[in-house]
């Protein structure tokens, strides 16, 4: 070091300098070990290669250009779906698919004509299948045609070894035991969508599987859905499979039992003929749907099939809409079955007692117009009990006054009307059941006292959909218990010991006191059981039915019009949508049923017939004496 | 303006040795590739690469022209900058097959945590070249940089990142064995964490985790993932046989039979092509860029230069070391990329970020005779 440089040198840096070459023998043990080991595994690495490329590099060599190693699927059975007590509704059928592996076919153009040929399709559709997956590995398969028949299964098989590259996939393919029964409820399947395949909810589905899209089937898909499996296959030259190299056996959907009785639905939808309309049954004791039924329905098979485009614009502009499911998906004015959680919430709010009496002159003036009672000539003087089974509008137009909107809607929440059941399927409608927050924040406009009639009457803006009546009603029916309805009972486990059944939730316990429940319940009784009841015409001798009617506006009563004086001005008397909503046996209900009948008439003729049936073909009873009309 | 000095000490052979490997990625990308470039000759990830390579350049330049000793100072800020765009990763990070390692700036993919690697290497070889850090240190002194390497390692692992974090960790062990750890604390170390092994596995470990772990350990369990790609990978090595089916002639790779081609699985094209004889020289060359970088750490007179580089050399050694094992089928199946080989922009540029910091030290290693 010159002497120039010495002074240049920080004092500083001297004292690390010096520091720093006393460890440095130290350091240099290290080099030496990581030396060695870059080198020691250099050496391995090399010997690994020369195992691989040298000594069994011929092997490798061979398989990479005669043989190769494809992945082949396994696809898993889906659960089945069977009844309350063990039915079979929905099982799986083997089906038979056409693909093609490029990578193995030798004459393109000549094996699509001679596929065209065995299957009886054309060339130019398997061309243009095959033009869409062009962006594909040529190693993956292709499907061409899906769900052969016998026949054509059979001459395809017959011609394979000439066929290199086509390739037959075996695959279960849902099979609905009772097609068109429950179809709503059960629901159906379709191919996945490719944005669903990239969404995080169907990892693991591949291409062309089939997912459900509809009701149960796909409410309950990820315990039905099952876990694909798949092998590792050697195969040689024209793609024929030549051993297993490795296997992962996949595993079976879960079996599902639905809490439906399939007798009793198919006798709800039996009454459902030649209407349209919906009829629910539940266990009033546990919130089971017993019967959901509508019509019109729709053919599952077809959608397992695959829905022509022709077919699905058929399904989707026909105007009474099959697809919809109206017991849960359709809101419709409860009309007069409205009436009972109007009766209960002004006894538990003090502003009617039992024996309070309003006398009904035909009509009920308010402002500067009259609201009329269905009944022109009025019902004289009554109390409660006597307008439930009567039904009077004024009777409960006095009440519907005393509440107030906001209190009847409140009160309705209590029964489950205006929110969703949360019977866990999609495309259910919350209902409406308006308050005066809801009018100015929704409309804008602030409500109008003579609104509040129509409400209370189970018309105007009140909504309800057949499920959210019969659900209420059961609350009624069993004194206030509402219960969260649902429609599978048990989830069968992969192995024979392992069951999930599902417990009954209850949602809430409505806070009003026993007796009033025990009085709005003799009315409804009444309603069936006395002459002068709206619905006694459906008066069984044997089974103590009670219920209630309702007749439905379909054209709004916003405007606190009276709907007599709709139905003259208008005279299409089949406007109005039938309700009933009854149960029995009226001493310890053990099934509710609600009926709506679009466009019926009136719920007496039209609904309660019909809930008659069901409930009796519940209870075990020969409809024997047919119910005269009224 | 550079010292006359300085260019003289620059260390061309590392250079050489880097250009010969990065050729070979270039060539394995583009036949890796080669379809896709074809369909599209004007945007293809292969273009894409050559525009980080010159971005990779670029940075390197700049990581010549000041003098690492200010790293020093630096070094706390730059690990906290990044330890923060971890975070930032697993907050509006971008998810691409169910982990999120990406930050989008403007159409531009970046991956902090390969920068992540980088800073904790300086930051390590700052602390342990202060004064009053001897080598084999207490464990006082030990507490601090371990807890500089759990933090990082655990935002990592919850991307889920695990290739990344299991090179983050063995570069820090790297420079924790360079500094020398004392028997003592490792056999306690070991005491404490293998009793820990069981019962962890038993009763934290959820089913399908415990199944991802044996998986690494044993493709064969997982017949359809990695055990069907170890498989591919091995037929498309082996039928490489000696001296390879020549450039683009590649049947295991162009059928698409060989997953991650490009990116994990680039020596397995590579080694299609060009066989054993391909594989042993690209092996030998990466031996060499690490010896070169060894020996550029040794000749460095101050304990963080030589620490600097040993960082940045284990960097390019573990990754080559777990990727080409991982690919020839001796070391589970990890998400590592090969060195300048595999396509990647965020790990190319860090890499030449590492090489340009190896350069700065071995250019200033007689910096004291100059001042």
């Amino acid at each position: 070091m010159s002497s120039k440089s010495e002074k240049l040198l920080k004092l500083e840096n001297l004292k690390q300098f010096n520091w720093e070459v006393a460890e440095s023998g130290a350091f240099q043990k290290h080099y030496l070990l990581l030396m060695a080991l870059v080198l020691v595994v250099l050496f391995i690495y090399i010997l690994r290669l020369w195992h691989l490329q040298v000594v069994q590099g011929p092997k490798y060599r061979y398989q990479s250009e005669n043989n190769r190693i494809r992945l082949e699927d396994i696809p898993a059975p889906r659960g089945i779906i069977f009844d309350r007590n063990g039915i079979p509704l929905v099982e799986n059928r083997p089906a038979y698919h056409l693909q093609l592996i490029r990578e193995d076919v030798q004459d393109l153009s000549q094996t699509i004509q001679e596929l065209a040929r065995l299957t009886g399709r054309s060339a130019e559709e398997f061309q243009e299948i095959i033009e869409a997956n062009r962006h594909l590995p040529k190693f993956v398969p292709i499907r061409l045609a899906a769900d052969l028949d016998r026949d054509c299964l059979a001459r395809i098989e017959a011609q394979r070894v000439r066929l290199p590259g086509v390739v037959i996939q075996l695959e279960p393919k849902r099979e609905y035991r009772c097609n068109g029964t429950a179809a709503h409820l059960i629901g159906y399947l379709s191919e996945i969508a490719e944005s669903e395949l990239k969404s995080e909810a169907y990892q693991g589905y591949v291409m062309g599987e089939d997912v459900g899209k509809f009701g149960v089937e796909s409410a309950f898909e990820k315990y039905l859905h099952g876990k694909r499996g798949g092998r590792q296959v050697e195969v040689d030259a024209i793609g024929r499979r030549r051993r297993v190299l490795d296997e992962v056996l996949p595993i079976s959907g879960r079996n599902i039992w639905l809490t439906i009785d399939i007798d009793l639905q198919r006798a709800a939808e039996d009454c459902l003929q030649g209407r349209v309309g919906s009829i629910v049954a539940i266990d009033p004791n546990s919130g089971a749907v017993l019967a959901l039924a509508n019509n019109p329905v729709f053919d599952q098979e077809k959608f397992i099939r695959g829905l022509k485009k022709e077919e699905w614009q058929e399904l989707s502009k026909d105007r009474t809409h099959p697809l919809l499911n109206r017991a849960i998906g359709a809101a419709y004015p409860p009309g007069s079955t409205f009436k009972p959680f109007v009766a209960l919430a002004a006894l538990k709010e003090g502003l009617i007692s039992p024996e309070t009496t309003i006398n009904c002159p035909g009509y009920f003036p308010f402002g500067n117009r009259r609201y009329r009672c269905w009944r022109d000539h009025g019902h004289g003087a009554m109390e409660l009990e006597r307008a439930l089974v009567q039904s009077c509008d004024v009777y409960f137009y006095q009440t519907g006054m005393r509440l107030g909107v906001d209190r009847i809607s409140q009160y309705a929440n209590y029964f489950g009307l205006g929110e969703r059941t949360g019977i866990g399927l999609h495309g259910e409608h919350p209902g409406l059941m308006p308050t005066s927050a809801w009018k100015r924040q929704a409309l804008g406009v602030p409500w109008q006292k003579g609104e509040t009639l129509s409400v209370a009457i189970g018309q105007g803006f009140d909504l309800a959909t057949p499920l959210q009546m019969t659900l209420g009603y059961s609350a009624i029916a069993n004194g206030g218990n509402l219960w969260q309805p649902f429609v599978v009972k048990r989830i069968e486990g992969n192995g024979p010991t392992e069951v999930d059944d599902i417990k009954p939730k209850l949602k809430r316990r409505i806070p009003i006191d026993a007796r009033y429940f025990q009085l709005v319940q003799k009315g409804l009784l009444g309603v069936v059981d006395e002459a002068r009841g709206t619905a006694h015409g459906i008066k069984h001798k044997a089974v103590s039915i009670a219920g209630k009617t309702g007749t439905a506006q379909v054209v709004g009563l916003a405007e606190g019009a009276n709907r007599k004086l709709l139905e003259k001005i208008t005279k299409h008397k089949d406007r109005d949508h039938a309700w009933f909503v009854g149960y029995a046996p009226a001493e310890e209900p053990q099934v509710v049923v609600g009926a709506i009948i679009e466009h019926g008439g009136h719920g007496s003729s039209t609904a309660a017939p019909l809930v008659r049936k069901v409930i009796l073909s519940y209870l075990g009873h020969e409809v024997e004496d047919t119910p005269q009309k009224k | 303006m550079m010292d006359r000095r300085l260019v003289e000490n620059f260390d061309w052979p590392i250079i050489g040795v880097l250009l010969a490997i990065i050729s070979i990625g270039l060539m394995s990308i583009y036949s890796a590739l080669y379809q896709q470039i074809q369909a599209n000759p004007t945007h293809n990830l292969f273009l894409r690469q050559v525009m980080w390579l010159a971005l990779g350049f670029s940075v390197m330049f700049c990581s010549l022209l000041f003098d690492y000793q200010r790293l020093r100072r630096l070094s706390l800020w730059l690990y906290l900058f990044f330890l923060i765009l971890l975070i930032a990763v697993l907050v509006i990070g971008k998810e691409v097959n169910g982990s999120k390692r990406w930050l989008d700036l403007g159409g531009l993919q970046f991956q902090p945590s390969e920068f992540m690697k980088i800073a904790i290497v300086i930051q390590l070889a700052a602390y342990f070249s202060s004064q009053d850090i001897q080598p084999y240190p207490s464990l006082r002194k030990l507490i601090l940089p371990l807890i500089m390497i759990c933090v990082p390692t655990v935002l990592i692992l919850a991307e889920p990142d695990l290739g990344t974090a299991i090179s983050l960790l063995s570069i820090s062990g790297t420079l924790l064995f360079f500094i020398g750890i004392r028997w003592r604390y490792l056999l306690t170390g070991a005491l404490v964490i293998i009793p820990l092994i069981y019962p962890i596995w038993e009763h934290v470990l959820k089913p399908y985790q415990k199944m991802r772990i044996l998986i690494l350990l044993r493709p064969d369990l997982d017949p359809l993932g990695a055990g069907y790609h170890i498989r591919q990978s091995k037929i498309a090595i082996g039928s490489g046989m000696f001296g390879g089916k020549g450039f683009l002639n590649g049947t295991q790779n162009k059928l698409h039979f060989l997953p991650e081609k490009h990116t994990d699985f680039i020596f397995s094209v590579w080694a299609e092509e060009w066989g054993f004889l391909g594989c042993v020289v690209l092996l030998v060359l990466l031996a060499a860029l690490i010896a070169l970088a060894f020996r550029a750490a040794r000749r460095s007179k101050d304990r963080f230069g030589s620490l600097l580089v040993v960082g940045m050399a284990s960097l390019i050694l573990w990754q080559a070391l777990i990727n080409i094992g991982m690919v020839i089928g001796v070391l589970p199946v990890v998400g590592i990329t090969l060195p300048f080989v595999s396509y990647g922009g965020s790990s190319l540029v860090s890499l030449c970020l590492a090489i340009g910091l190896i350069e700065n030290v071995s250019m200033r290693r007689f910096v004291f005779q100059m001042r």
